[in-house]
């Protein structure tokens, strides 16, 4: 389909793909460093919240800004942050809910989407003493999914590595969308953040394995009564 | 010796006889004049403290020396009697002349004038629902301090007032078979809307609509009393949809919902036991697509199981009133049944056949199906299922035999 005029490429780019759905995956958490020696009584752990690409993306494809509200002891309880690391580090004593709201570009969705993650900065084991070289660290993997994207917004991801898309049927013309400066695409190099070390490398197989071995002794206990 | 002490009591019976002499001898001291000498003990025994009114600041009585007062008994009459009645009392009377007036405390006698009526009265005059607002606003200093008033803000309307009452009753009385059927109207109407009645949904959406259900949710157009799973699933889907962004742990869990709808809580709470043996996380840890997706098969197949055995159970145990034995001819399937739910069953005398006693249920547990593949153990779910074999062939199943 070669369209010829600019408003049909306008139409063309808001219309949405049916039964398509791209998905970001996403990790989100905390890294709490004990202080030791220098902790005070309300300053022990000095903390890191943050919400990441899984494979450490850059997110700031989809997402424009991230909003981590704080408990209301601190100063400004709520944090945005306008531009990729979407971290925010502060100092304290307790464990508390944080509720972080993702704001996403305008062609992607007009309505914030909430997560939640409880701030731990003491280890799971009561035994386990406190390191002031090994942090706590707690995440969650989970995905944003995007029903029915518009056209443009999947002609503007489909290559972008932070983007799961979907395999389009031969023949699907998507209309002509900027190539995204190389340059201004910023890649998160893992080496730049000092927090990279302590993520979590969430892997699907394990769980897979364990589903797959589940589901056959479920379906030989449903044999029998065939 | 010590108890006296504390009491505070004489240790010597010698000095009591002391003691009650100089007593008396108190006594008499201190008797006041004036008073006797009980009274004055109820005061405490003691003079007061302090007087309790000061005596300089009681009013004198302002006796003028002209005027010559006397008291007489006189008879006097009273406004407020109907009657003439001439009663007596006392009257202060100056310089001979008797106080004029009427009777003082004629003033007092008030009366209410009470509206009585008829009921035909009140039927011909009073019913008019109108009057009460119109008496309000009437009343009222003006519109504005009335307009906050229920009765103004919202004139009556009877018909509507009645149609009102009627469905209010019915929504309170409805059972919880029709409140499930309700939802499930509302679902479909949801459905309906958001799928923009496409094709395939219509037909689903034009099943009668059951004359029972006193729902006031105009449907879109008729709806299926109960939805199977699979419309539930489309539900589910829909509203995902319409979402356009949401996060996949919430899109697994709303499809976990809807596959579950028909089942009870317990038995969600067996999927759940069934998922923690098989050593799978109730929520998975990485919810990418396919691990989601495998998840909720992996549930419903349990659920399916689940809800299989109970159908058999119940079967067995419906049609095991009838007959005597029958021998099952013991062929594998029903073996490797009885090698899966090796748990401790309970079979009640009138059900069991055969001599074989419940203690044998713990050998079952011997009997795995299979090299090195562990069945599950579900002791949630006690089968009751009877067995069906001849006394004979009891000994034989204590061998593994396949």
């Amino acid at each position: 389909m070669v369209r010829s005029s600019d408003d049909n490429e306008k139409k063309s780019l808001v219309k949405k793909l049916k039964d398509v759905e791209i998905s970001v995956p996403i990790v989100y958490g905390n890294v709490a460093f004990w202080l030791g020696k220098k902790a005070s009584e309300y300053q022990s752990h000095k903390w890191t919240v943050y919400v990441r690409g899984a494979t450490n993306e850059d997110l700031s494809v989809v997402v424009k800004r991230v909003v981590f509200q704080l408990h209301s002891s601190f100063n400004n309880p709520i944090r945005a942050v306008e531009s990729p690391p979407f971290e925010l580090s502060e100092s304290g004593w307790g464990e508390f809910e944080i509720a972080i709201t993702l704001h996403f570009h305008t062609d992607v969705s007009d309505k914030p989407l909430h997560l939640y993650h409880h701030l731990k900065l003491y280890p799971e084991d009561d035994s386990g003493s406190l390191s002031v070289k090994k942090p706590v660290v707690v995440e969650s993997y989970d995905e944003v999914v995007f029903a029915e994207p518009s056209e443009g917004l999947f002609a503007r991801v489909q290559n972008h590595p932070a983007v799961i898309v979907p395999r389009l049927p031969a023949g699907f013309s998507l209309p002509p969308v900027p190539a995204e400066d190389a340059d201004k695409r910023k890649r998160v190099d893992p080496k730049d953040n000092p927090l990279t070390q302590w993520f979590t490398n969430f892997s699907e197989a394990d769980e897979l394995l364990k589903l797959a071995a589940a589901r056959q002794q479920v379906t030989m206990n449903l044999c029998i009564f065939i | 010796m010590d108890a006296k002490d504390i009491l505070g009591l004489p240790k010597h019976s010698l000095p009591i006889p002391q003691e009650k002499k100089s007593r008396p001898h108190k006594d008499s001291q201190r008797k006041p004049d004036g008073i006797s000498r009980e009274v004055y003990a109820l005061t405490g025994g003691v003079a007061p403290l302090m007087p309790s009114v000061d005596v300089n600041q009681l009013k004198k009585r302002h006796q003028p020396e002209n005027e010559k007062i006397t008291w007489e008994w006189l008879s006097f009459t009273s406004s407020a009697r109907k009657d003439d009645l001439k009663l007596y009392h006392w009257v202060r009377v100056v310089n001979g002349t008797p106080p004029t007036g009427d009777y003082q405390f004629a003033k007092y006698n008030k009366s209410v004038d009470v509206i009585k009526y008829t009921d035909e009265e009140y039927e011909k005059h009073l019913t008019d629902p109108v009057i009460s607002r119109a008496i309000l606003i009437a009343r009222a200093p003006s519109p504005a301090d009335v307009s906050s008033h229920p009765l103004v803000k919202e004139p009556y309307n009877i018909t509507q007032e009645i149609e009102r009452k009627r469905a209010l009753s019915m929504v309170l009385s409805q059972t919880k078979h029709q409140e499930r059927k309700d939802a499930d109207a509302a679902q479909d109407a949801e459905l309906a809307i958001t799928l923009n009645a496409s094709p395939e949904h219509m037909e689903k959406t034009t099943a009668p609509v059951e004359t029972g259900s006193p729902s006031n949710i105009q449907a879109a157009s008729g709806v299926a009393p109960l939805m199977s799973m699979a419309d539930n699933a489309a539900a589910a889907a829909a509203s995902l949809r319409s979402l356009r962004v949401y996060l996949r742990t919430y899109a697994l869990d709303q499809m976990v919902q809807a596959a579950s709808s028909s089942a009870g809580l317990r038995t969600i709470k067996r999927v759940e036991q069934f998922l923690q043996e098989l050593k799978v996380n109730l929520k998975p840890k990485v919810p990418t697509k396919a691990v989601c997706a495998e998840h909720l098969e992996l549930r419903k197949e349990i659920l399916t199981l689940l809800n299989l055995q109970k159908l058999l159970q119940n079967k067995e145990e419906g049609s095991s009133y009838r007959e005597g034995s029958y021998t099952e001819t013991p062929d594998t399937p029903k073996r490797l049944q009885r090698g899966i739910d090796q748990d401790r069953t309970f079979v009640p005398d009138s059900v069991s056949f055969g001599a074989i006693s419940t203690e044998r249920v713990g050998k079952r547990d011997q009997k795995r199906k299979g090299p090195g593949r562990e069945a599950p153990s579900s002791p949630a779910q006690s089968n009751k299922r009877p067995r069906k074999l001849k006394t004979t062939d009891s000994h034989q199943e204590n061998r593994n035999q396949y």
